[in-house]
């Protein structure tokens, strides 16, 4: 009885200490992808940025510093962001959409556009801001948000806000104009709606509509047809991005043609961005290619695989969004080198060079590690609860 | 309010009875369900996620393979664009009736610019300017250095210049392949050729169509693809035309024309063998049309097609033939020339006031009696001389194959009185190209059929409609022949080949009406040999003025005549007609007195 005495039993208070419960959790795996990713980002651009500082007269690896301050930054947020609890990262992600939605909102009076003709940048001087890169992940974290309460028993309309959010969202961009995150986002919502259980009609439904509208846009719109045409022919305007592209990857074949040896960063404007994977090509040659389309492959499938065990809807669903729109980003990027897909600018997460695309990718990946920790799924209630309910 | 209903009602309504709150026992069921709900939907989700991870998969790989695909291909140079820009640069040659090349293509380079790859625009800007002296240093500087991003330099180079301009070794200068429209023949035949320039043009190639001349009538065949540059072959005989070029640049310069003229014609085939307008021009470096002026004062200006002039006396011949044709008159019927023949208030005259009193219609060819012609013409009447010059080409533009050719429209009375029918039975009144002429004259050469001119090569005689009678024709032969044994043409004799024609001079127009006294169309109109006619011969001089004599002279059998036999002379044995050996003449007796 004297070890009933209060205070004889340890109080478990708040379970085990943040840190070891963070790297016991955590997808070590995943993280140490992002990590790799972002140390070949900032190899490619010891390579890539160089013509870009060249014309801007700055010194050779200026772009490489501020990358590394940057990125650094950015697996700080991605790190502390990972730690959160999924309720905390909720709360704050939903006041960081709401605030990047203003932010968006107000571009047209207050934004930039650096001589490009797209307002998309908020300028502070030292480096600028693309509210729609924060803006992204906030919107994953609030869709999905929305859409679990909605499958709660008299719950609010989810969809249809989430939806209504989406448009609006998707016109802002739209109007800027900046169509590729505008179907980023629109495929984000896709996903978590399919998730989150569309029905199977409205999907095959959707699918045949865009098949009848594409082959009529293609029978009866010159232009439309041409821009295919150009897309499915063998042959490639050598002048064009794409063609530069598409040689720096033959250039580079199986392992490159050296470091710093590559041609294609001198004569392509995005090389750092962009195009960044053609540079990849030839100078480190296929190896490293492979490598990183590796790298991408087992931070989205396994990201996607630990959700398959998630119970709870609101994180399974935001995790899908940020996970798939994570691999999307960089399966477009990656697919328009290849010409697998039509021209669309879109930037290599955490590879490309850009300040506040690196950040917003940390903390986009910092909030999907948060989500994807392994946590108590509560599988013998789960048979239990079964038995019950029959 | 929508009320929600209580469940599961029965245990409810036993706890109520009980005395218990029924809210837990509600709660308790909600949450069942909610795990129901959730378990649900997580097996949906679980499928549906497995889905997502397979497709980032196999799109990943996909990227992968791609990737691998295009890094283990060899680095080529594309060259090729996309569809639908294709520029398509084929385009067939010109061939002659035996094959010679008259247009084909050449490979040369154009020069462009693309001032953001160069690397020293103001050094490469210097040394163009030595390579080409004809541009300007500043305007290069000012395009190199500016906004440009692109500009052509020179549309044609030569394989040296190219090479030149390769030693600057500028990055920016580029060069794009060009198909360069050739006439290796230069001048010649240069207006039936017209010319060629450049449609749309790109960096890979450039689009070359017609501008003038066949290369713009049969443009769309010799670009089109589906022909497989297969050469388009013409009429034209290069050996021959070259001949006809040359005698008749000489009649030209030696009876001081200012412009001048022939068509020879195959007269079953309507073929033109040669047909040649000078002054010419070159159409490798086709001048710019004139914007002012008279446009027969260009070289462009075809005189065979689009020059319609009144052609004089050439037309009595008509006349002739459809007066016989009509059984109105035969080649030895005399009618009275004499004057003075008024019709409609205006008197006909001869030429130089000659008065040539009865003669056979034989007669009134040979000598060239205006009234003669005059008074057939009015036996005949209007509506049959129309119908007849209409029969034989002389209202419609020529179907000739260039573009020119439908310019030649000939110029008709407004209205056809009497006085316009007389008129026009001896060539005034009605305009008309020495084509025309040509088409006219085959009628009667081969036989009384309709010929069309063509330029295209016939493989058989290419007959129309009949429009005299074989004995008709076949008197208007042989009066043509008399007009050169024993007429106005007797330069026009060419031993062996029996040429027959007649002879037109006519006082050329002044703008503001009236007729130049100084200034004649000189026209000669032949065929040869006149008892089988295969060729029709037209030449036509502008302003000729034949100085030898004591006065200059101007009519056609001083100038037109003696270039026309020079040129049957030259071009006859091309053709392959041989001389034929002309019965003897009489022996010469010489009367000696004998006492």
């Amino acid at each position: 009885m004297t070890e009933m005495v209060y205070g004889a039993v340890p109080v478990v208070r708040g379970g085990e200490p943040i840190l070891p419960k963070w790297w016991r959790t955590v997808d070590r795996w995943a993280m140490s992808c992002v990590l790799m990713l972002f140390g070949v980002g900032l190899l490619l651009g010891l390579a890539a940025s160089v013509p870009l500082a060249a014309k801007n007269g700055f010194e050779p690896f200026h772009y490489v510093q501020r990358q590394a301050f940057f990125g650094g930054l950015a697996i700080v947020a991605m790190m502390l962001t990972s730690m959160m609890s999924p309720v905390l990262v909720r709360r704050l992600a939903v006041l960081g959409f709401l605030a990047a939605f203003v932010a968006l909102a107000l571009l047209p009076f207050f934004g930039t556009d650096f001589g490009k003709g797209a307002v998309r940048w908020y300028s502070l001087g030292f480096a600028s801001i693309q509210p729609s890169e924060f803006l992204k992940p906030g919107f994953m974290v609030v869709a999905a948000w929305m859409m679990a309460a909605s499958m709660e028993i008299n719950g609010p309309p989810g969809r249809t806000w989430s939806f209504a959010l989406c448009i609006a969202i998707v016109l802002m961009l739209a109007m800027q104009p900046d169509f590729g995150q505008a179907c980023l986002v629109l495929f984000g919502w896709g996903v978590i709606y399919f998730v989150a259980g569309a029905p199977m009609v409205l999907l095959v439904g959707m699918a045949g509509l865009v098949i009848i509208a594409g082959t009529v846009a293609y029978a009866h719109s010159e232009h439309f047809a041409r821009r295919i045409d150009g897309f499915l022919s063998v042959e490639v305007d050598p002048t064009t991005q794409l063609g530069y592209a598409t040689n720096a990857i033959r250039e580079g074949g199986l392992f490159g043609v050296g470091v710093g040896e590559g041609q294609v960063k001198w004569s392509l404007p995005d090389a750092h961005t962009d195009f960044i994977i053609a540079v990849a090509a030839e100078e480190y040659g296929l190896v490293l290619v492979l490598c990183i389309i590796a790298l991408y492959t087992v931070v989205v499938v396994r990201s996607l695989l630990r959700l398959v065990r998630e119970r709870d809807p609101f994180i399974r669903l935001a995790g899908t969004g940020l996970a798939c729109m994570f691999g999307v980003q960089a399966m477009i990027n990656m697919g328009v080198a290849v010409r697998l897909l039509p021209a669309k600018g879109m930037t290599l997460p955490f590879v490309s060079y850009g300040g506040s695309s690196v950040i917003a990718s940390g903390i986009a990946v910092g909030m999907l590690l948060a989500f994807t920790r392994s946590r108590p799924q509560g599988q013998l209630s789960d048979i239990l609860g079964r038995n019950r309910a029959r | 309010m929508i009320r929600t209903p209580l469940r599961p009602l029965a245990r409810i309504l036993d706890a109520r009875q009980k005395g218990e709150n029924p809210d837990a026992i509600e709660r308790e069921n909600k949450r069942i369900r909610h795990e129901q709900m959730r378990d649900q939907s997580r097996l949906r989700a679980e499928g549906r996620l497995l889905v997502l991870g397979v497709f980032f998969f196999c799109a990943f790989a996909v990227i992968g393979a791609r990737m691998g695909l295009l890094a283990t291909t060899d680095p080529v140079e594309p060259r090729a664009h996309a569809p639908g820009a294709v520029i398509s640069a084929s385009r067939a040659d010109i061939v002659d009736r035996n094959g010679n090349i008259l247009a084909t293509n050449f490979e040369t380079h154009a020069l462009y610019a693309q001032p953001r790859n160069m690397v020293d625009p103001e050094a490469a800007a210097e040394k163009l300017v030595a390579v080409f002296p004809d541009l300007k240093k500043e305007r290069l500087i000012k395009d190199f250095t500016g906004k440009r991003k692109f500009l052509w330099i020179k549309k044609k180079i030569s394989p040296e210049q190219m090479q030149a301009v390769h030693e600057i070794g500028d990055p920016g200068l580029l060069f794009a392949p060009r198909d360069m429209r050739l006439y290796p023949n230069g001048t010649m035949a240069a207006h039936v050729l017209g010319g060629a320039s450049y449609g749309k043009e790109g960096v890979h190639a450039a689009e070359v169509i017609g501008v003038a001349g066949a290369e713009k009538y049969f443009d769309d065949y010799l670009r089109d693809p589906a022909n497989g540059n297969k050469p388009l072959q013409l009429s034209l005989d290069l050996t021959v035309q070259a001949a006809a070029e040359r005698v008749l640049y000489g009649g030209m310069k030696l009876m001081n024309a200012k412009g001048a003229t022939s068509v020879l014609m195959d007269v079953k085939t309507g073929e033109v063998i040669s047909v040649v307008s000078l002054p010419t021009f070159d159409p490798n470096n086709r001048p710019r049309p004139l914007t002012e002026g008279d446009a027969s004062d260009t070289p462009l200006f075809n005189r065979s097609v689009q020059g319609v002039y009144e052609l004089g006396s050439t037309f009595k011949i008509f006349a002739a033939v459809q007066a016989i044709d009509l059984g109105l008159v035969n080649a030895r019927t005399v009618i009275d020339t004499k004057g003075p023949f008024k019709v409609g208030g205006f008197k006909i005259g001869e030429f130089r006031g000659k008065n040539y009193g009865p003669l056979s219609v034989s007669d009134i060819i040979v000598k060239s009696s205006n009234r003669g012609t005059g008074r057939m013409a009015l036996q005949i009447g209007a509506k049959r001389q129309q119908a007849f010059l209409k029969s034989l080409g002389f209202f419609e533009a020529t179907p000739f194959e260039i573009v020119e050719a439908s310019g030649g429209k000939p110029l008709l009375p407004k209205r056809w009185t009497d006085l316009s029918t007389v008129t026009i039975s001896y060539g005034h009144g009605l305009s008309s190209s020495p084509m025309h002429l040509a088409a006219g004259y085959a009628a009667i050469a081969n036989g009384g059929f309709q010929v069309k001119p063509t330029l295209m090569k016939q493989t058989g005689p290419q007959l129309g409609p009949r429009v005299m009678s074989a004995r008709a024709a076949a008197d208007g032969r042989r009066m043509l022949r008399k007009v050169v044994s024993e007429g106005t043409a007797s330069f026009g004799e060419v031993p062996g080949y029996f040429v027959g024609g007649k002879t037109g001079t006519a006082d050329k127009p002044k703008r503001r009406g009236g007729y130049y006294k100084d200034k004649v169309i000189a026209t000669f109109a032949s065929m040869f040999p006149a008892h089988d006619p295969k060729y029709v011969l037209i030449v036509t001089l502008d302003e000729p003025v034949e100085t030898s004599g004591d006065k200059p002279r101007r009519t056609a059998g001083w100038t037109a005549v003696p270039v026309a036999a020079e040129m049957i002379r030259r071009i006859a044995p091309l053709l392959g007609l041989r001389p034929a050996v002309e019965p003897d003449k009489e022996p010469v007796v010489t009367l000696i007195s004998s006492n």
